[in-house]
């Protein structure tokens, strides 16, 4: 089985961690993944704010990044979503039918993380460690628009050391939305700060979720507030394992020494 | 009613405004809440009981009535007639308009014709949207609102919030000040030692709209349904008020959007389940009135219908959105959706607030003007109200879609907007990925910079980007923003070959900068 990584726009300029940390994790899963150079992004930032025309090229980019992969799997069910819902919709604006084709080929066999680890692998114990408390957020696309249901739940309460809190509202979106939390930042803040103040009831150390983008903005709320508590992409922590462990509160600095 | 949304700013300004006003979002987590909870139950009571045995659970109920709605459109001429000949064989008089105007003026006619100065109104969405009570004022006709919601509505000189609970923004204390000072310009006044309690605000409210119920010659309604093998509408409610306005008065006009037309009676089934669990979250409502036409010696004698138009085929001409016409009007997606339960009904400057508003507002009106295009990104697309539609209308879908009529509506604009110009470039970065690494490199370069003037750090170390000025003060201006990484995941795989060279520990972490120093 040839696998693709499409570590996504956001992680490869914002998140390399969380790119490294999915090829750490599926190696020792065995899994052999390559990450194709010419990809770029899933172009969701232009679909979903009305720039169609736009985001031609960039499926384009996609459809011939990930040719003959059997699996292209990304750490971020937004992406995916794009990828599985969106794509065709932006092949058949560009009116070129051999686009159309390419899209068919790419969307069904695009997986975010924790679908292609339960469904594909059959795994949910992935030989984690990660002694912290954490509470999990289910990310509106992951959850709404890919139906992953509880398999990351099912993937953490394998991880050794870890202990899960319940998020109260867990379902509700954090005020993220792409452009929206710049286009209408007012209501995207009043809804990060009640997401925030959820994870702050449960207790808990560490907030996970599988998608970068909701974590910047519910991350970069608790930061501003000096909340105490840290966001971290599942990858992660299903990549922590007792010799490689990963976010302890200074995991990233130690990273730094030189 | 006085009020007007005409003149409302877009979804951003009025938004920012609503989300300051502390006593309606107190309001909105409340009562969305309560509601969201009735209504899982009863969800979750529809899909116990097909686990037990019972034929079909809430998403075969869903699919059913998304059916029904969705053959009623794809036939809307034939439907159409068939529902005009079967109301004109059952005595009514079936009138057609294509817009707000020609309604108003028919149901004026129809006042005037019996010497009406006044009129009863069921709680209709559709008559709101037509704006009948003010084109009834010009005409020197009262137009009561009977609802007990929208007479707290109309009383304030307010607008409505919520498509089923429309007062949502008003607490108890407001609705007892409102019935004192207001009801005695209107009619019979609240009694003097009002107090804020709910059986006693009803009470008052009884008292003042009995005299109007005894009283009016002209009944004015909509309906939830128009059943058109059987000339049949429905209309559906809580309070018995909605029956007194139907029964009443010796005249009834209703206006009914052309999309309300339901094929056969059998077919209300799904429907009248659909609805109140999804809207008041019941399993029945209290009140279902029918009536087909003129029943002599039993309530009204004059019935007119008015089958009104007014946007609605051109939303069927739209291939995406034309599903917005399923609606049922029942407002779950209200109630789940975050962004309504923050910035409120107003903030969407129509009678059809929330995520329903957001499309059927411009699907209504056509887009290009500025607050109806501001609308379909009135929402952060969480999905929530598509998973909560009775009819399973993928809002989201369509949110996107119209989002694309309004950036098509641009696509000639000189000087473009800032944000074109943005996707344009973003747009020329992502589709080659040599323009992306380059872009990257120069981040990681201001990433560098920016960490170095940091500040503050993120739990972990990973400095952030600081306050920054320009657009960039929507994000910052609030949420911590981390600097950008000194090396791309790209660079990474290029510098160790995907990892398998060992990682230097020369070499500067992704997450931390040069500036940081140990």
């Amino acid at each position: 089985m040839r696998v693709a990584l499409m570590v996504t726009c956001i992680n490869d300029a914002m998140f390399p961690d969380t790119g490294k940390a999915v090829v750490r994790l599926l190696r020792r899963l065995g899994v052999d993944v390559e990450f194709p150079a010419s990809q770029t992004c899933c172009s969701q930032p232009m679909v979903n704010t009305g720039y169609l025309d736009e985001a031609v090229p960039v499926v384009r980019t996609f459809t011939e990044a990930f040719a003959g992969y059997d699996a292209i799997i990304t750490p971020s069910g937004s992406c995916a979503g794009c990828a599985r819902h969106q794509h065709g919709m932006v092949a058949e604006r560009s009116g070129d039918p051999a686009l159309v084709k390419a899209v068919a080929e790419t969307s069904p066999k695009t997986y975010e993380l924790s679908e292609f680890l339960v469904d594909v692998l059959g795994v949910t114990d992935v030989g984690a460690y990660f002694p912290h408390t954490v509470t999990y957020h289910p990310t509106c696309h992951s959850l709404r628009m890919l139906g992953v249901g509880d398999r990351p739940r099912r993937l953490l309460e394998n991880v050794r050391g870890l202990r899960l809190r319940e998020l109260p509202a867990a379902e509700q979106c954090c005020g993220f939305g792409g452009t929206f939390a710049v286009k209408n930042s007012d209501t995207s803040v009043a809804m990060g700060s009640d997401k925030a103040r959820h994870v702050r009831e449960t207790g808990a150390e560490v907030l996970v979720a599988g998608d970068n983008s909701c974590l910047m903005h519910i991350g970069g709320t608790l930061s501003r507030q000096q909340a105490g508590v840290r966001v971290m992409h599942l990858a992660e922590i299903l990549a922590s394992t007792e010799d490689e462990p990963a976010g302890a509160s200074t995991a990233s600095h130690e990273g730094s020494a030189r | 009613m006085s009020g007007t949304f005409v003149g409302m700013p877009v979804f951003p300004t009025a938004a920012r405004a609503a989300l300051g006003d502390t006593q309606l979002r107190h309001n909105l987590a409340h009562a969305t809440g309560v509601i969201r909870a009735k209504r899982a139950k009863l969800v979750d009571e529809v899909e116990a009981a097909h686990a037990a045995g019972a034929p079909g659970g809430w998403e075969d109920l869903r699919l059913a009535g998304a059916a029904v709605k969705q053959r009623a459109l794809d036939d809307l001429a034939g439907q159409l007639e068939l529902l005009e000949e079967s109301l004109t064989k059952a005595g009514a008089v079936v009138h057609w308009a294509r817009d707000a105007a020609e309604a108003n003026a028919i149901v004026a006619r129809v006042a005037k014709s019996h010497g009406a100065d006044e009129v009863v109104k069921v709680k209709s969405m559709v008559t709101q949207e037509i704006g009948l009570n003010e084109a009834l004022e010009a005409e020197g006709i009262a137009a009561w609102e009977t609802d007990l919601a929208e007479l707290i509505v109309q009383l304030a000189d307010d607008l409505p919030s919520h498509i089923l609970v429309p007062a949502i923004h008003r607490n108890r204390a407001e609705v007892r000040e409102i019935f004192l000072r207001r009801m005695k310009d209107v009619g019979r006044p609240a009694p003097a030692d009002l107090t804020d309690e709910p059986k006693v605000l009803a009470a008052a409210a009884r008292e003042h709209l009995r005299e109007k119920f005894l009283r009016a010659k002209v009944g004015v309604s909509g309906a939830n349904f128009a059943v058109a093998e059987t000339g049949t509408l429905v209309v559906v409610e809580s309070e018995g008020n909605g029956r007194m306005c139907l029964t009443l008065p010796e005249v009834l006009v209703s206006v009914v959007g052309i999309e309300k037309v339901v094929p056969t009676f059998a077919e209300l089934d799904p429907l009248l389940r659909l609805l109140p669990r999804s809207s008041t979250g019941e399993r029945m409502n209290p009140y279902t009135s029918t009536w087909s036409g003129v029943t002599p010696g039993d309530g009204p004698q004059e019935v007119h219908v008015v089958l009104l138009d007014n946007g609605r085929t051109n939303a069927l001409a739209d291939q995406v959105g034309r599903q917005a016409l399923r609606c049922i009007r029942c407002s779950a997606c209200l109630n789940v959706c975050p962004v309504y339960e923050r910035a409120g009904g107003h903030a969407y400057g129509s009678v059809y607030p929330g995520p329903i508003g957001a499309i059927l507002n411009p699907l209504l009106k056509g887009t290009g003007e500025k607050q109806t295009d501001s609308l379909p990104y009135a929402s952060s697309l969480c999905g929530a109200c598509f998973e909560a539609c009775p009819v399973r209308i993928d809002i989201p879908e369509v949110l996107v879609h119209l989002r694309t009529k309004v950036v098509d509506g641009h696509r000639g604009d000189f000087p473009p907007k800032a944000e074109a110009v943005a996707m344009k470039g973003a747009a020329w970065a992502f589709s080659d990925a040599s323009r992306l690494g380059l872009v990257e490199k120069a981040s990681g370069l201001s990433g560098r910079v920016l960490g170095r003037l940091s500040k503050s750090a993120f739990p972990g170390g990973r400095p952030t980007a600081g306050r920054l000025a320009g657009p960039a003060v929507a994000w910052t201006g609030a949420r911590d923003l981390p600097a950008p990484p000194a090396e791309s995941f790209r660079q990474w795989w290029a510098r160790t070959d995907g990892g398998t060279r060992p990682d230097s520990t020369a070499t500067p972490s992704s997450t931390t900068t040069e500036g940081e120093t140990r």
